[in-house]
């Protein structure tokens, strides 16, 4: 059952802040459209996500210790009324949402700038906060049907977001369009499982399903909602054999969405995932049935080799990037399955590491795309003379993608194969690596492109403007710093793993 | 714990400062200048574990020092130096950018005194090499680069892996003694073996040596392998699995650079074949036997630098190291073809030349250990390197038939460097005492005894004779058939027909080897491509249906595994 909190204490600002996460971009986006003013909408969508992220760092500082903050909305006492709930897990995925916004948007504004006609650049910076709402609310939420709800806010969002594409290539109408399809369909599917467990239980606030799921994990309802909830959910992570729509979907979309997209939405998906599995549903529950090794294990590793070949064999660097990413999600699929606290570190940290690496990477291809108006392999050859620093940036994302030492991505990789080992799995560990020689090959024919190859065009190609360059950097320096520098990280990680493992008990106090 | 720092980073830091300075002789006297200090500095250590460093909540040792990583410091810090002065007239900045962080890596990894610490300068090593092969532009240099890069790492990431198991077994990751047993061992056994060139393994060394830049492939030729058999001697010392190999390693390169027409890949089969004489010392694994194969190390870093540096000098005036088109150079380029006879003398281990005061402690270690198979295999091998190496180089390049070039001799600061070489070849085969001061166990050893230099002479002017009788037949093939046999046919048809055949096998079945695993390779790739490709398979654009086909599949698969 919820806290016991007094009623109606005078309470200060920072009381409020998790409901504040949410509600700035929430309130700001409509705004946005108000005011109509396209001078105004950039200032005002990066003021609404930088606050979002002072507020994301001031709620991680809080819990990163282990704590937890539960906030009651309009003073309704859960289980009827809504919760927020900050814990370690969500607080350090907050911190990594509002951070890639903060970071994306200064360096949309060129960007977009470019791939959009001006009378819809308003509207999209409205519907980028929305995305954010809705991916925000998604994880601080500890109301099961609001997850929904705020699922919906940031798809919909998002497929417009999507769409906007269409001013450089047609085809991202399609890939939109598709996207839909399955999105709403695993929206549904997720909400259809919500419903199974809502019939066995008659709660929607996640600590009391817990409570009460805790007695029946024979209920044949109870079940068909794990099953429904979980591929729901895998719809939005793509994972393997759902990913289809990602490929076309990132490949199309603007460049800044992309970026934001890749290095938020599927991690955000992931969350869902763990809160689900561990703190709804809990280790328990999993033990019983042989959905670990029926799906995880299989998908996650037929995802770390056959999308990272595929990517091998990419000419599109930016599809190359999303099919490398959705091998990555088979690298946290996997951390799920092995069950353990070094497992789920792992799994939360490549979250974070793999969404800074692949949020310079994909900024990367956003600059390469504005100057060399391609994203094709044979119209990037010899760009990292032209363009020396971004390509020198794409270079270090690449390098952490990997997961060589020194950079974020090894950490996480790191952490994997070590949990393998806890196991046992020996031969686990070795497919880690293994794949990880994958990333090798269709890293280095990036590096080949970019660095040995002789330039196809003749027209000069210019820098990137320092507006798109520094968040480049920026990010692209967090890979080496979080290489280093592991104690936010892997702090919050290992305070994440515990909670997430301690299952329902860790959502009580 | 006194903190001093480490010998790698005085190569780190100045290969950093070397991009900032005006090119030319700057440049050119701090790519001298780092390895001296850095010599300096290794002969100032005192014995101990020095700069720890905690990563990820391990215990990183930076420097470990200890007579046997001090003698390969030395040597590396020496090697260095020669080949930075040989390549004085240099002026690209990532080769010397490059060699510096080369010789640094390989450095630091000897003084690793943990795993981890290993595995990065492993790594660097590998990374940093590559762009000397890379330097000569060409687009063959290109491809092999990249097959050697692609090995490189993947020891290096073997390495990690072994290390990963072997901490998960033991808690430790101490760079110390190990028993093969484990899986982890395995692995690291094995990754130490790539680097080293084990046979079957081997194939990088012979791929990538020749196809690097003249000075690239003097500079290349001291590191790596000599790294691996550093590695293999602290960690596998007294692994009887360890002779077989070497003994495996000595022999089958001499068939191969018998046949092989290029010299600088003669020289990289030579090079796998002293390395041979490495790995039996680390599996013979006494205190002499490891005596004998960090002296061995040692001399043979310079009397192969010596051999590249010579072939290198007449590449460079020529155009070619190919044996059919040189010959007779002696004539024009008298000092090189000098400096190259000594290197020969010492590779064959004539008295008086380094080879014989180490060659010979490995030999009589193995001996003092009753292996009288593997010390006959030694022998026969040395005689092997004798011909192709000692006589092979030299006379097809500085004598034998003229080819009719009249190049200039080599530039003068080659010559310093050679000379340098040569003497310190000499040096060292005179007067052994400070190299001996230097190894790792105290020596009582006495190279000059009338046995040995019997011995060792009898050896080589057997082999020296049969080289003439091989020319000579070579030359004027139908005075043989005319020949009638006696008894003599014994050793004149069925020895030399038992040769051939074994000649021909091994050929063959590393030959065959080769092309198994090249096929395999073509035919997986393109497997991959038809399946993963752009246009097929897994990556094809979908439409929703079969999109959502695969949701149901999927549903299905999690109903039945949430009942079951």
């Amino acid at each position: 059952m919820a806290t016991q909190t007094t009623h109606h204490v005078a309470m200060t600002l920072a009381d409020h802040l998790p409901i504040l996460q949410v509600l700035i971009p929430f309130i700001t986006a409509p705004l946005i459209v108000f005011i109509g003013r396209r001078e105004l909408a950039w200032p005002l969508a990066f003021i609404a996500s930088a606050t979002s992220f002072l507020i994301a760092c001031l709620l991680l500082s809080k819990v990163i210790g282990g704590g937890v903050i539960s906030y009651q909305i309009g003073g309704w006492a859960p289980p009827l009324g809504i919760e927020y709930r900050v814990d370690a897990a969500n607080a350090f995925v907050l911190f990594l949402v509002t951070g890639i916004a903060t970071l994306v948007l200064p360096y949309a504004r060129y960007s977009v700038g470019a791939e959009m006609p001006q009378r819809t650049q308003t509207l999209f910076y409205s519907l980028f906060l929305l995305c954010m709402t809705g991916l925000l609310g998604v994880t601080i939420t500890a109301d099961a049907f609001n997850v929904f709800v705020f699922l919906e806010i940031s798809s919909l969002s998002t497929y417009v977001l999507i769409a906007q594409g269409s001013y450089r290539d047609k085809r991202a109408l399609t890939a939109s369009f598709n996207y839909l399809i399955m999105g709403t369909i695993g929206a549904t599917f997720f909400v259809i499982g919500l419903g199974f467990l809502y019939m066995a239980t008659g709660t929607l606030n996640m600590a009391d399903l817990a409570d009460r799921l805790a007695g029946q994990y024979d209920s044949r309802t109870v079940r068909a909602g794990f099953a429904f909830i979980l591929v729901g959910m895998g719809l939005k992570v793509a994972i393997f054999p759902l990913h289809f729509w990602l490929p076309n979907a990132y490949t199309y979309a603007p460049s800044a969405v992309t970026t934001f997209l890749a290095a938020t939405a599927t991690k955000v998906a992931v969350y869902v995932l763990l809160r689900f599995i561990f703190s709804v549903f809990q280790p328990a529950f999993l033990a019983e049935t042989s959905t670990l090794e029926i799906i995880f294990y299989p998908f996650a590793l037929l995802a770390m080799f056959a999308a990272s070949a595929t990517a091998i064999f990419q000419r599109d660097l930016k599809r190359m990037l999303a099919y490398s990413s959705i091998a990555q999600i088979g690298y946290m699929l996997l951390g799920i399955a092995l069950l353990s606290e070094t497992g789920l570190m792992a799994t939360i940290l490549h979250l974070f590491n793999h969404g800074i690496t692949k949020a310079a990477l994909f900024m990367g291809v956003g600059a390469y795309a504005l100057r060399s108006k391609s994203t094709f392999y044979i119209d990037l050859q010899g760009l990292g003379k032209t363009m020396p620093w971004t390509s020198a940036a794409v270079v270090i994302g690449g390098v952490s993608l990997i997961g060589v030492p020194g950079t974020a991505g090894f950490l996480s990789k790191w952490l994997l194969v070590q949990a393998a080992l806890e196991q046992g799995y020996w031969p686990i560990s070795m497919l880690i690596v293994a794949s990880s020689l994958l990333a090798v090959i269709y890293v280095w024919r990036l590096v080949e492109t970019l660095y040995l190859s002789a330039p196809n065009s003749e027209q000069p190609i210019r820098e990137a403007p320092l507006s798109m360059l520094l968040p480049l950097w920026i990010v692209a320096l967090a890979c080496i710093y979080f290489g280093f520098e592991t104690d936010i990280t892997l702090g919050a990680a290992k305070a994440a793993a515990q909670a997430l493992l301690a299952g329902s008990s860790g959502m009580m106090h | 714990m006194i903190s001093i720092l480490p010998t790698a980073f005085i190569f780190i830091a100045s290969a950093l400062i070397l991009g900032f300075l005006p090119r030319g002789h700057i440049r050119s006297t701090i790519l001298l200048a780092t390895p001296v200090l850095a010599a300096w500095h290794i002969w100032n250590l005192p014995v101990g574990i020095f700069s720890q460093v905690e990563f990820v909540g391990q215990t990183l040792d930076m420097m470990r020092v200890d007579k046997l990583s001090r003698i390969f410091g030395l040597i590396f810090c020496l090697a260095a130096f020669l080949g930075n002065l040989y390549a004085w007239h240099v002026r690209d900045l990532i080769q010397q950018v490059a060699a510096l962080l080369y010789a640094g890596a390989a450095i630091g990894a000897v003084f690793a005194g943990d795993l981890i610490t290993l595995f990065f300068y492993w790594e660097g090593t590998a990374l940093a090499s590559v762009f000397l092969i890379w330097a000569r532009k060409t687009e063959g240099s290109y491809h092999t680069g990249m097959r050697y890069l692609i090995i490189q790492i993947t020891s290096g990431v073997i390495l990690l892996a072994g290390t990963a198991l072997l901490y998960r077994d033991t808690g430790s990751i101490t760079f110390e003694r190990m028993t093969l047993g484990s899986l982890g061992t395995w692995l690291i056994f094995l990754s130490f073996g790539i680097k080293c060139a084990f046979p079957l393994l081997h194939n990088w060394l012979q791929d990538s040596y020749p196809a690097a830049t003249i000075t690239g492939t003097v500079i290349l030729s001291a590191f790596t392998t000599k790294l691996a058999v550093y590695a293999l001697a602290r960690g596998f010392a007294g692994t009887e699995l360890l002779i077989y190999i070497g003994a495996v390693m000595t022999l089958f390169p001499i068939f191969f650079a018998e046949i092989e027409n290029d010299l600088r890949r003669v020289l990289a089969y030579s090079l796998n074949n002293q390395l041979g004489f490495m790995v039996v010392g680390i599996g013979v694994g006494t205190e002499m036997a490891i005596n004998g194969t960090a002296s061995h190390a040692f001399a043979h870093i310079l009397y192969k630098a010596l051999l590249f540096m010579s072939v290198g000098a007449v590449m460079l005036r020529t155009g070619t190291s190919k044996a059919s088109e040189l010959g007779g150079l002696c004539r024009t380029m008298p000092r090189t073809a000098m400096f190259c006879l000594i290197g020969a003398a010492s590779i064959s281990a004539f008295p008086f030349f380094s080879g014989f005061v180490t060659k010979s402690l490995i030999m009589d270690a193995t001996a003092n250990q009753h292996y009288p198979v593997i010390w006959a295999i030694l022998v026969f091998a040395s005689a092997g390197v004798l011909s192709h190496s000692g006589i092979k180089i030299p006379y097809f390049t500085f004598f034998g038939h003229d080819s009719g070039l009249r190049p200039k001799e080599a530039p003068i600061h080659m010559q310093m460097a050679m000379g340098l070489t040569a003497l310190l070849c000499i040096i060292i085969g005179v007067y052994p005492d400070p190299l001996y001061a230097l190894l790792p166990y105290e020596v009582v050893y006495q190279p000059y005894t009338m046995g040995h230099v019997i011995g060792q002479l009898q050896l080589l002017c057997f082999a020296l004779l049969a080289f003439i009788f091989l020319m000579r037949s070579g030359i004027h093939p139908p005075e043989i058939r005319a020949v009638n046999l006696d008894v003599d046919w014994i050793y004149r048809r069925l020895v030399p027909t038992f040769y051939n055949i074994i000649h021909v096998a091994t050929v063959k079945f590393f030959t065959y080897f080769d092309s198994v695993i090249n096929d395999f390779i073509q035919l997986t790739i393109k497997g991959l491509y038809k399946l993963l490709g752009p246009e097929t398979g897994v990556s094809r654009m979908r439409g929703v249906g079969s999109m959502v086909v695969w949701v149901a599949i999927l549903l299905g698969i999690s109903l039945i595994s949430s009942y079951f």
